[in-house]
């Protein structure tokens, strides 16, 4: 043993005689944490989105120490991050471009776990768990959007706050209760900026755990939607096709993350504002109170929501659509009847309705930007209609059709 | 199917949505250190005296376009600025709004503020035109209505708007103009007159708005003069970084069937 190793294993000894209960915990979510072995391309996204989440609170607290969270400095100390801050432009890209690929990859998170029913029992606590991350994340994506104080960060703010005011009654009050003033302002500001740099990202980090936790108490699901804990080692215990999380995973996980920070630096680099979609051409003008926008839009990210509001002609119910339409998620666990859980094995017409959910949703998603002529809203309409009954409908069509045997074990594609 | 049905739906506000589409591209290179020193030298002596680049500093500037402190203070420097300092106007905008119906915005970051960014400037530089009925005696054709008086003509001459009647579409509505629209009737170009000339044959001037527009995309994002440089660097390396993780997780995975 030389020098270097003995002065490890001298350390662990030293630690684990203080804390014995650290080593277990270790090896329960790392190196006796037993996931399946076939894992594809879609299980990335999970590992994916800590990456991003911890980018965004890495170069976050960097961005604190220049920002100025008051309408009069706001804009200006975000252009000032951008010119005189030595890498301050990286830096401030790194968080605006992460914060659209840290939707791109829980949107892709969360489809995989439709495709794969990785929200059928015994998982639907991971699945509300994440549903909440989501909630979370909308509100902190919403909230740190409005504190470059561009127009749009402005306006969109005045929209999305003023929905709340379609509440009956209390509407009026709750929704300058929520800007600190009569319209948004300073005041306004101040408050995003406390929830958007403390009380979200800690909500959103206990979240986190939990989600994990939840997940390593029933073990993750895979491709096949196979029970790997049904077919055990007799003389281990160890799952037949579970493999260790550590370290089969730690690297497969680093050659993900490393092909899609890849990706991400690309876009980083080359096309940071992605021609308007990540960093809108009309917040570089700074917020302006007299002067309404031509044509007020959330980033792409909300817009499929934003489109199913716009295609109710009530205000009210339009809240109640585009707020439907996220709290409906929550329900997928009891709503999906299929007796199979990944879509290798469901009916032909389980294929279809997910396909012409995804269509439906990224149409909803382009429709939002759009201005919204009669035919676009129109178009928007019949789509949200069928956003609805896809999920409401969801307990008939999970059952329909003839379903293909599901194998004993995990199949493996390489 | 549905999927196709739908396409074909959106296609009539996607055409309409280009209509503007007569935009020439101002084909700028950032690269090019002279163009940007060009362009800053005019800006310096046309727009500064109205337009403030207020989150941008003659250091900064000096620094990114390859010039010494000296050559700054001596030639872009106006007004009893420190190098330090931001670029600001003295006008006071109370008074400007008074004079010119609108304060003249901060230019800064105009060249983010449009999706055709850069190349929207040069459009705008290149289509002044005489109309009496404007206060300044000027419009424009990319932005109709403009209170900014022609502040180039000089260099351009006095340029006067060719139009033609509005073309019939077969369902008897009238095409949208692509040019802009003076007089009711739609614009196809321009001319400069015998004896209204400028100083300036036709490519000279468009180098000139060329290179106001190309300093104008720098001052939108200094940043964008190392970004894609750096990023060559990082996306070459983060791409043979994942190639031996590739390496890495076949070695680990080799027992795994």
């Amino acid at each position: 043993m030389n020098f270097l190793e003995r002065a490890i294993n001298g350390g662990m000894d030293w630690v684990n005689e203080r804390a014995p209960a650290l080593m277990p915990v270790y090896r329960k979510h790392m190196t006796e944490y037993y996931a399946p072995k076939n894992f594809n391309l879609w299980y990335y996204f999970g590992v994916l989105s800590m990456l991003v989440l911890i980018n965004q609170i890495v170069t976050g607290i960097y961005l604190t120490m220049f920002y100025k969270p008051s309408a009069m400095e706001a804009f200006a100390s975000v252009e000032y991050i951008m010119r005189d801050v030595s890498g301050g432009w990286l830096i401030r890209y790194m968080h605006s471009t992460g914060a659209s690929l840290f939707f791109i990859v829980i949107y892709l998170h969360m489809f995989r776990a439709l495709i794969y029913g990785s929200h059928q029992k015994p998982r639907e606590l991971v699945w509300i768990l994440g549903m909440l991350i989501f909630l979370s994340l909308m509100a902190e994506a919403f909230m740190g959007y409005v504190l470059p104080w561009g127009q749009m960060s402005y306006w969109g703010a005045q929209v999305i706050i003023n929905l709340f005011g379609a509440i009956p009654v209390i509407g009026g009050d709750l929704t300058e209760w929520i800007r600190g003033d009569y319209l948004v302002s300073d005041a306004t500001l101040n408050r995003f900026f406390a929830l958007h740099v403390v009380a979200l990202p800690l909500v959103i980090l206990l979240l986190v755990v939990l989600h994990l936790g939840a997940l390593h108490e029933v073990g993750s699901n895979n491709p096949d939607g196979v029970d790997i804990k049904k077919l055990k080692d007799k003389a281990t215990g160890i799952p037949l096709d579970g493999i260790a999380f550590h370290p089969y995973y730690t690297v497969k996980d680093t050659f993900g993350a490393s092909f899609f920070l890849t990706i991400a630096a690309f876009i980083l680099f080359f096309v940071p504002t992605m021609g308007g979609l990540f960093l809108e051409h009309d917040n570089f003008i700074q917020a302006n109170p007299m002067v309404t926008p031509l044509h007020i839009k959330p980033v792409w990210y909300f817009t499929p929501y934003y489109a199913m509001l716009r295609a109710v002609p009530d205000k009210l119910l339009g809240v109640i659509t585009m707020g439907g339409a996220v709290m409906i998620l929550f329900l997928l666990p009891w709503l999906d009847r299929s007796p199979v859980k990944s879509i290798r094995y469901r009916s032909m017409i389980s294929k279809v309705m997910i396909g012409l959910f995804v269509v439906s949703f990224v149409s909803l998603g382009y429709l939002g930007m759009q201005a919204g002529s009669t035919t676009q809203t129109l178009v928007a309409r019949v789509l949200t209609i069928f956003y609805f009954a896809f999920f409401v409908f969801m307990p008939f069509w999970t059952r329909l059709g003839a379903t293909k045997p599901v194998p004993e074990r995990v199949t493996m594609h390489d | 199917m549905k999927g196709l049905a739908f396409a074909l739906l959106l296609l009539p506000s996607v055409s309409m949505a280009s209509g503007g589409g007569a935009m020439e591209s101002a084909q700028i290179d950032l690269s090019d250190k002279a163009a940007l020193q060009r362009g800053a030298s005019l800006y310096m002596s046309y727009c500064s005296s109205c337009h403030s680049l207020s989150y941008q500093r003659y250091s900064r500037m000096g620094e990114d376009l390859g010039l010494t402190q000296e050559q700054v203070e001596q030639n872009l420097i106006y007004s009893d600025a420190k190098i330090g300092e931001n670029i600001v106007t003295g006008m006071d905008p109370v008074k400007a709004e008074a004079w010119m119906g609108k304060a003249p915005p901060d230019l800064s970051v105009v060249a983010r503020t449009k999706a055709e960014g850069a190349d929207w400037i040069y459009n705008y530089l290149r289509t002044f035109y005489v109309d009496e009925s404007r206060p300044t005696g000027w419009n424009n054709a990319v932005f109709p209505g403009a209170s900014m008086p022609h502040v180039l003509w000089e260099m351009q001459g006095v340029q006067h708007a060719v139009t033609e009647p509005k073309q019939k579409l077969p369902n008897g509505e009238e095409e949208p103009c692509h040019k802009g629209e003076f007089q009711g009737r739609c614009i196809t170009g321009f001319v400069v007159p015998e004896g209204q000339k400028g100083t300036m044959d036709a490519e000279q001037y468009d180098r000139v708005a060329r290179d106001l527009s190309a300093f104008l995309a720098y001052t939108g994002e200094p940043a964008a003069l190392k970004r894609e440089s750096m990023g060559v660097w990082v996306v070459l390396f983060l791409a043979f970084f994942t190639l031996l993780a590739y390496l890495l997780k076949a070695e680990y995975w080799r027992d795994v069937h």
